[in-house]
């Protein structure tokens, strides 16, 4: 017992030297000038995917719940984080206060959001649960495409469908959220991110944690021993949506104009596939999944070939390494559930069932 | 009057629904898996349509027939390259190659038939009906779609009831194990499968875009999504359900975009979906499953 403690710190410890260690590369490449403009231009954006990805990991890895949609709350968090800093232009005149303002009122627009969708939502079950996340993103981001609001002297306004409005105009419908500048920087998500480490690390090595995993491995167990299924589902929830609301004010932040369409379903996709690559439950696989997948198709632009069809690569190569790597990883997994549960019966069975379709090397992927 | 013609619009979109929800819920029942691409086999079966009579030269007739069978081939190459070697995988690992399939479609389509939308003209040209001095009018489109739907509902029925395939596929969704004991050949099972569905799919597109006229390679995505969603109002696994769910679900959304708000029509759909799954999880006719320990 003791050696898995170690080895758990250990772990965690390698994670947060991991992206330190980038930063201070990044940061030393930036200042040497050695950075293209399109590959500065990445940084905030793999920031804010590493961001989103480790937090949709803490639902589907950790909680075990599929959620598809977190890109929901990326555009609660986006929306008004914008319509903060928006608000407070005048008021609060250093940028960085100003973004970091943005950021914790999108977090808590988003955690309110995250418990208004999860207190139904975590009622369901594996398929029907995903559909219904689904759904509540879609239902966001309709909501969000027909909110107007300004502002003037009086305060904030707002309406829907279109109303006429007094004073300037913050967000104007399908239009989305003019932003009067960039105020994200890859400093800024660095912290995001080390901040997003500590706070899911910590979680996950908690008691909180452990009743998570305890729920997602034997729901049934679990709760007979006395957790609290609910309690606990909506936390990983709550938690992953305020991470996802942040992660959506910086990136709001990052780009001139927030629409809703910017957050459809395929980004809430996107981000599961970032998580599914670096491995589910695997925090630092999703943050060099997340950090490689998104700057990967910003490097492989300078390719004239590789620029049209990048997205047809990724959807071969997405296919591929999951033909690939399934049956080791089943077998990876079927290995730890059996270290953890040896008594269990149906793991042999398993295992034997996992060894027939492939048997190709798998983990080409990092 | 407008109550009226909303009405039959919403059946003739729901109708469209329930076609591709059957294939949604039949997969579903059988190989217990949710194939995110079927809506981009959808727009696959509208392209070869559109390209097959405006291009090759076709009879709209034959164009049906021809989407049909490159759309029932399509459906069994994605089973057996992408799909089968994961059959004894998780849930979550099937999904994700599932979504990798619908993404490949997607971008295949905008590198063979270019981002530009597609005018598709539709393939039912019988006239409308006009009734009540011109108030109400029921377009060509709308009836064949609904007649189109009750057939394959019929036909589908028959099929699953009355033989030996249809027994089969009812055999392995209720048991594979003991179905492959039994004799019956599940692999060859769920490959029929796909390629029913498949096929239904390339109607369904033809249908879709026969009444709503845009053809570009996303078409297919959002009324995958809804007939998803349609076949899980009614009950996944359930041929019926897929049909109620679906037809149900297009009523909603065109009342909903009629009366309520056009930019929130898809948000009423997804809200009524909540409320019932939260009401009845298990869909309108879906069967309770017990819980075992």
């Amino acid at each position: 017992m003791k050696r898995k403690i170690s080895k758990t710190f250990l772990n965690n410890a390698f994670t947060y030297l991991l992206v330190i260690v980038a930063f201070v590369v990044i940061m030393t490449m930036q200042n040497a000038g050695k950075l293209t403009f399109s590959f500065k231009n990445q940084l905030v954006p793999a920031c804010v995917f590493i961001v989103m990805a480790v937090s949709l990991n803490l639902v589907v890895g950790i909680s075990g719940e599929l959620s598809l949609g977190h890109a929901g709350f990326m555009c609660v968090g986006a929306f008004s984080g914008s319509i903060t800093i928006a608000v407070l232009n005048g008021v609060v005149t250093d940028p960085t206060l100003r973004l970091v303002i943005g950021l914790i009122v999108g977090a808590a627009f988003a955690a309110l959001t995250g418990v208004i969708v999860g207190v139904p939502v975590l009622r369901l079950r594996g398929d029907y649960l995903a559909i219904v996340t689904l759904a509540f993103g879609e239902i966001i981001r309709n909501i969000l495409n027909c909110l107007y609001v300004s502002l003037d002297e009086a305060g904030l306004h707002f309406g829907f469908n279109n109303p006429a409005l007094p004073g300037k105009m913050i967000v104007n419908g399908p239009m989305g959220v003019k932003n009067d500048a960039k105020l994200a920087t890859f400093v800024m998500g660095f912290a995001l991110v080390l901040f997003t480490l500590i706070v899911v690390l910590n979680l996950i090595n908690s008691r909180s944690g452990r009743a998570m995993m305890a729920l997602r491995d034997n729901r049934i167990a679990a709760e007979s021993v006395g957790i609290s299924a609910t309690k606990y589902k909506l936390m990983a929830f709550v938690v992953s949506a305020a991470l996802a609301g942040m992660a959506g004010a910086l990136y709001g932040a990052n780009i001139g104009t927030v629409t809703s369409k910017e957050f459809i379903f395929d980004k809430s996709i996107l981000v599961l596939v970032y998580v599914v690559f670096g491995g589910i439950g695997n925090i630092w696989g999703s943050i060099i999944s997340a950090a490689l997948l998104t700057t990967l198709p910003e490097l492989l632009r300078s390719f004239p070939e590789f620029k049209e069809n990048r997205m047809l690569i990724f959807a071969i190569v997405l296919i591929l390494v999951m033909l690939i790597t399934n049956s080791s990883m089943v077998k990876g997994w079927i290995a730890r559930i059996k270290a953890l549960f040896s008594k269990k019966e149906e793991a042999p069975k398993e295992a034997a069932a996992a060894e027939e379709p492939e048997t190709e090397e798998g983990g080409t992927e990092e | 009057m407008s109550f009226l013609s909303n009405l039959i619009n919403g059946i003739s979109l729901g109708s469209i629904y329930a076609i591709i929800a059957l294939g949604y819920t039949m997969v579903y029942g059988i190989a217990k898996m949710l194939n995110f691409a079927h809506g981009d086999v959808i727009m696959v079966g509208a392209y070869i349509s559109f390209y097959a009579t405006q291009h090759w030269g076709l009879t709209p007739l034959l164009s049906v027939v021809v989407a049909m069978a490159v759309c029932t081939v399509l459906g069994i190459v994605i089973e057996k390259l992408a799909y089968k070697p994961l059959r004894s995988a998780t849930s979550l690992a099937v999904l994700i190659t599932a979504i990798g399939v619908s993404y490949l479609l997607q971008n295949l389509a905008l590198l063979i038939w270019g981002s530009n939308p597609k005018n598709f003209v539709s393939i039912v040209q019988l006239g409308k009906i006009s009734l009540f001095n011109g108030e109400l009018i029921i377009s060509d489109v709308a009836i064949v779609t609904v007649l189109c739907c009750i057939v394959i509902m019929v036909a589908l029925t028959w099929f699953t009831s009355k033989t030996k395939m249809g027994r089969a596929m009812r055999a392995v969704s209720e048991d594979k194990g003991a179905a492959q004991l039994m004799g019956v050949n599940v692999n060859q099972t769920i490959s029929v499968t796909f390629a029913i569905g498949s096929a239904l799919a390339a109607v369904a597109g033809i249908l879709l875009c026969s009444s709503s006229p845009v053809l570009m390679p996303t078409t297919g995505s959002m009324p995958g999504i809804k007939a998803f969603t349609a076949a899980v109002f009614g009950g996944i696994g359930s041929l019926p359900g897929a049909m109620l769910g679906g037809i149900l679900l297009g009523v909603i959304e065109i009342f909903g975009k009629s009366y309520i708000s056009t930019d929130l029509g898809d948000a009423i759909v997804f809200a009524i979906l909540i409320i019932i799954l939260l009401v009845k999880p298990t869909g309108l006719l879906g069967k309770k499953v017990n819980e075992k320990v």
